[in-house]
């Protein structure tokens, strides 16, 4: 079994505020391998952006208290200087964010703002950097490049945007690509595109890729494995396959059995998961899905499940016992016939 | 395109009742100009280009469409936030395309709107208890003291503690905001509710919530409603019937299932396959159609078929020449297409389960 | 471009065209001395009064004499300011003689403490928003508040008292007869000004500059310009400041553009002959040409600055595009 490309261990990532300590990361761990592409799901305060964002060491000791290790080719990203880190973010592991509206600096034309990153990590001539940006957006089908090199942001539409930004992030060959939200601002048919051209561009770039989203139908088609999360921790690990033909925590139930799906038959009252997500401060005690859990026990409000694996490397947080899951899911969650 | 001033059948076919609202050959045009000291009308970004469209009273009429189709400018016509350039809007028999002053207020009455953002569309300075119950006092129809039990009321019915009557905006989550805003769009119990991306901006499990509240008020208050949305899966899961634009006009129209079945535009078909479905192996399966390029600017709609520039069914010269006119397929279904999609070619880009 | 700003051209005429229009109106309509009778002095006659009056243009009808100025505010040789129309009304000088002696004075003033409250105010504005919070931080806001709190000529006695009268380090204020303006400010005679001028805008822009950054700092694109790998101090400075300054530019220029009309209370606490101090004496005597004179030149360098500011944000902003 090779080495991972990526490693945490136990993270945590709590913030300090006037309010109280929140968790947002709670006791995360992750396996990347190479060249896998991971879908990371969750919703709002389930803490996947700030898992990642920690990883790019975007939010560092000073803004939170963070324990845990990022191992990446062997460093813990967590134990570097600032400067090390610098070479390190941008040139090997590289992220793209929500809002391509907003991401790019207005004031400055898109060609410079990839010169821009380019010049950082690599000794290369102006010229040099700007024939390579160029054809990075050449590379993700942007029509005309040289003249769109020298035009502002506001003058590309939402889609070429977020191409724009693929090409930044892809322009120094990063080794890891982490794509937070991608596609949530963006139609469905740019949205299509986009991740159709992610999925090329991966294996062009010989690049492993983590997708964040809240999705379900965006990892089905574009993810090898799945990882779950929920209130600052995984509830559910595994493959594609594993997740939406045999998932074993009740939040990935509740999920499944909540969205809206072309390829059922419209019209069946949809299933939302009761209640709210819960406050990071106060945590529930136990397992932090109790309150909402239609499956919870005694257990379950005391102690804190952990992520076992159940199959091959399959894993949930869960007490239930794996034969009431399975039962559970096929008789309850799952769609097909 | 000219304004069609007679009676045209409705898209639907359905003649025997009066749609509760009724558009015929709707224009929305906002202009633009240049010039120095007086300004020169140049051009017009032609949001919405001749629309028609009946909307039966309890129905669920889906409005589906990406960035520059014009459904939300369509809604705010409807809703008369804007007034049509061409093309006559009737509500419920009476002609409200260019209603003012009083009418125009008492319109209202029967026709609200929900807003995307929930915290974009209540004010942050107002109490909770303040903006349900403004309508009431806008409009007097409830007297002062009386306000209070009624709002209440209606925070109970969308699920929220009437006890909170004095709460702001910023301590509720953005589900609780959004059932606020249904609660005061229901205040003045309208006949017509327009949801414009209700649940867009939700987290996945609350947007189940909304959805399902959504339903229960429609059955309860026999309520008529045009949903405008661009995630597919929501928009047929509540619709009746959908209609699908590009470029300021109505593509395709159809029942929810027909659609989704048996699409025959073909950018209607480019939407579906786009849709990512939350089952791998079907993920795998299905074919795509991939759309080329971005969608052209309205103010200057392309010749013939707009769709043209981009259509993967497109024959030339034909498409390029002649606009294509919408005409019924099957019952119930239209669309405006010269080539439109073969059954076989759905079967590849929708997968169905079972 | 073009379009806007022959528009743009077109409105600033109309805008002193009615600048001048209510000043002289004000003048018809206020109740105070005839200039005539004043002119002349105690004793007189009817008949030296009646001369005055000729001479003065006040014999004619209203809008005649108003024409007789509005002619002479239009910028061509000979035209402009003509010493037929323009003079003083109690001393007799031509105002043109008087506006561009002292032009040079209030511009020095102006300038001058431009640049000083730009070196001082933009630096820690800057060091406040990067250190928010700190020791650092706090001082600035407490500096700020002070400067913003105390009026020009408290400062400006204040200066003159501890820098001049006490520590005999800055010389005495004041251009003595002889001296050029450019050997006054080489000998030190602006630097007193230039500081008590300053302090206010000074306070105002490092308030200003440290909330924009603040804000800019929070924006999406500053996350990706260190998702980007680059330096801390690079992205401060290429990517948020880039941001954050353009408003300050706008207000800058306009700043500017109402000093160069005259800073009147530090020009007559320091004793500088400029505009400012002119313009005062002026409306104290009811002096009409001279007002209207150095009115229309402080509407113009304001209504010019507004244009500069507008054109300049244009080349700032990429996004702005006027038609």
């Amino acid at each position: 079994m090779p080495e991972p490309l990526l490693e945490v261990r136990n993270l945590t990532v709590h913030f300090p505020t006037d309010d109280g300590l929140v968790k947002a990361v709670d006791g995360v761990s992750i396996s990347l391998q190479q060249g896998e592409t991971l879908g990371v799901v969750g919703e709002s305060g389930s803490g996947k952006s700030v898992t990642f964002l920690t990883v790019m060491g975007l939010i560092r000791t000073g803004q939170a208290v963070i324990e845990g290790e990022v191992i990446f080719q062997g460093q813990d990203l967590l134990k570097l200087p600032p400067d090390e880190m610098r070479t390190v973010r941008g040139d090997k592991i590289s992220m793209i964010f929500q809002d391509p509206m907003t991401s790019l600096h207005p004031f400055y034309k898109v060609g410079y703002q990839i010169v821009e990153a380019i010049r950082t990590h690599h000794k290369v001539s102006k010229q040099e950097a700007h024939d390579q940006a160029v054809e990075m957006l050449r590379r993700v089908n942007i029509p005309r490049p040289e003249e769109r090199a020298d035009q502002y942001p506001h003058e590309f539409s939402g889609g070429m945007r977020q191409r724009a930004m693929i090409a930044m992030a892809l322009s120094l060959n990063p080794d890891l690509l982490i794509a937070d939200e991608p596609t949530t601002a963006l139609d469905v048919t740019v949205q299509a595109q986009i991740l159709e051209l992610i999925d090329r561009l991966k294996q062009e770039f010989n690049a492993s890729v983590v997708i964040i989203t809240h999705d379900l139908g965006v990892v089905a088609e574009h993810c090898e494995n799945i990882q779950v999360m929920y209130a600052g921790k995984a509830v559910e690990f595994g493959g594609a396959r594993d997740i939406y033909y045999n998932a074993n925590h009740p939040y990935t139930w509740g999920l499944l059995r909540s969205i809206a799906r072309l390829d059922q038959a419209p019209g069946e009252r949809l299933n939302p998961i009761k209640g709210l997500p819960p406050s990071l401060i106060h945590v529930p005690p136990g397992c932090a899905f109790h309150p909402r859990c239609p499956y919870a026990f005694d257990r379950c409000k005391t102690d804190v499940p952990e992520l076992l694996p159940t199959d091959g490397h399959h894993a949930s947080a869960c007490h239930l016992s794996l034969a009431d899951k399975e039962r559970i899911f096929h008789e309850e969650v799952m769609v097909r016939s | 395109m000219s304004v069609e001033v007679t009676e045209r059948p409705a898209p639907q076919g359905q003649t025997e009742r009066r749609p509760l609202i009724r558009l015929r050959g709707v224009k929305k045009y906002f202009p633009i100009t240049r010039g120095i000291l007086f300004q020169r009308h140049i051009g017009d970004v032609h949001a919405v280009d001749g629309v028609d469209l009946d909307v039966f009273e309890g129905e669920t009429v889906g409005l589906v469409g990406e960035t520059g189709c014009g459904k939300s400018t369509l809604a705010r016509v409807i809703m008369r936030l804007f007034e049509a350039t061409d093309g006559t809007i009737e509500f419920d028999g009476q002609d409200i395309t260019h209603l003012k002053g009083r009418p125009l207020r008492e319109l209202r009455r029967n026709m609200q709107m929900i807003f995307q953002d929930p915290f974009a569309s209540l004010n942050p300075r107002k109490t909770v208890g303040s903006i349900i119950g403004e309508p009431y006092r806008l409009h007097g129809t409830v007297p002062r003291n009386r306000i209070k039990p009624e709002v209440q009321q209606l925070m109970e019915l969308v699920g929220l503690n009437p006890e909170h009557y004095n709460r702001y905006p910023h301590e509720f989550s953005g589900g609780q905001r959004q059932r606020i805003g249904v609660a005061r769009s229901l205040a003045l119990r309208p006949r017509l509710i327009v949801c414009d991306e209700p649940v867009s901006a939700l987290d996945v499990s609350i947007q189940a919530q909304i959805l399902n509240l959504l339903e229960d008020l429609q059955e309860e208050f026999n309520l008529t409603y045009l949903f405008i949305a661009h995630d597919l899966s929501v928009v047929r899961h509540v619709s009746d019937r959908v209609a699908v634009m590009y470029l300021g006009k109505i593509v395709e129209m159809a029942s929810g299932d027909t659609l989704y079945r048996s699409p025959k535009h073909p950018y209607t078909g480019a939407l579906l396959s786009a849709v990512p479905i939350p089952d791998p192996d079907l993920a795998a399966q299905r074919q795509r159609i991939i759309l080329e390029g971005d969608v052209p600017s309205p103010i200057d709609p392309p010749s013939g078929c707009r769709f043209h520039p981009r259509c993967p069914n497109a024959q030339f010269p034909r498409c390029k020449e002649e606009e294509p006119l919408l005409r019924e397929f099957d019952p119930g279904q239209v669309a405006a297409c010269h080539f439109p999609l073969e059954q076989a070619v759905v079967g590849e880009i929708i997968p169905t389960s079972g | 471009m073009g379009r806007y700003l022959i528009r743009r051209t077109l409105f600033l005429i109309l805008v002193l065209f009615i600048v001048s229009l209510v000043t002289f109106i004000i003048f018809v309509k206020l109740p105070s001395s005839d200039p005539a009778r004043r002119a002349v002095g105690k004793q007189t006659t009817p008949q030296q009064i009646a001369n005055a009056r000729r001479a003065f243009g006040l014999d004619k009808p209203v809008w005649v004499q108003y024409a007789r100025f509005a002619k002479g505010l239009i910028p061509w040789p000979g035209l402009f300011l003509n010493e037929d129309v323009y003079f003083s009304y109690s001393n007799f000088v031509p105002v043109k003689e008087e506006v561009f002696s002292r032009l040079p004075v209030s511009m020095t003033l102006a300038f001058g403490a431009a640049v000083v409250w730009v070196l001082i105010g933009i630096p820690i504005g800057i060091i406040s928003a990067v250190k928010r919070g700190s020791l650092a931080d706090r001082a600035v806001m407490v500096f700020a508040l002070f400067g913003v709190s105390a009026p020009v000529f408290w400062l400006a006695y204040l200066f003159l008292f501890v820098f001049w009268f006490k520590l005999h380090w800055a010389p005495q204020s004041g251009i003595p007869i002889g001296m050029s303006v450019w050997q006054a400010a080489l000998t030190g005679r602006f630097v007193l000004p230039w500081l008590a001028l300053s302090m206010t805008f000074a306070a105002f822009y490092a308030r200003m500059i440290r909330g924009n950054l603040i804000e800019t700092m929070g924006e999406d694109y500053i996350r990706t310009a260190r998702a980007k790998g680059l330096s801390e101090r690079r992205v401060i400075y290429k990517h948020g400041l880039r941001s954050a300054l353009t408003p300050v530019v706008t207000m800058f220029g306009l700043d500017l553009g109402t000093l160069l009309g005259g800073a009147f209370i530090t020009e007559t606490v320091f004793n500088l002959p400029g505009i400012g101090q002119y313009a005062v004496r002026a409306i104290f005597n009811n002096d009409f040409p001279s007002v209207m004179g150095v009115t229309i030149f402080g509407a113009f360098f304001i209504a010019l600055a507004n244009l500069l500011v507008d054109v300049t944000y244009a080349f700032l902003d990429p996004r702005v595009r006027y038609t």
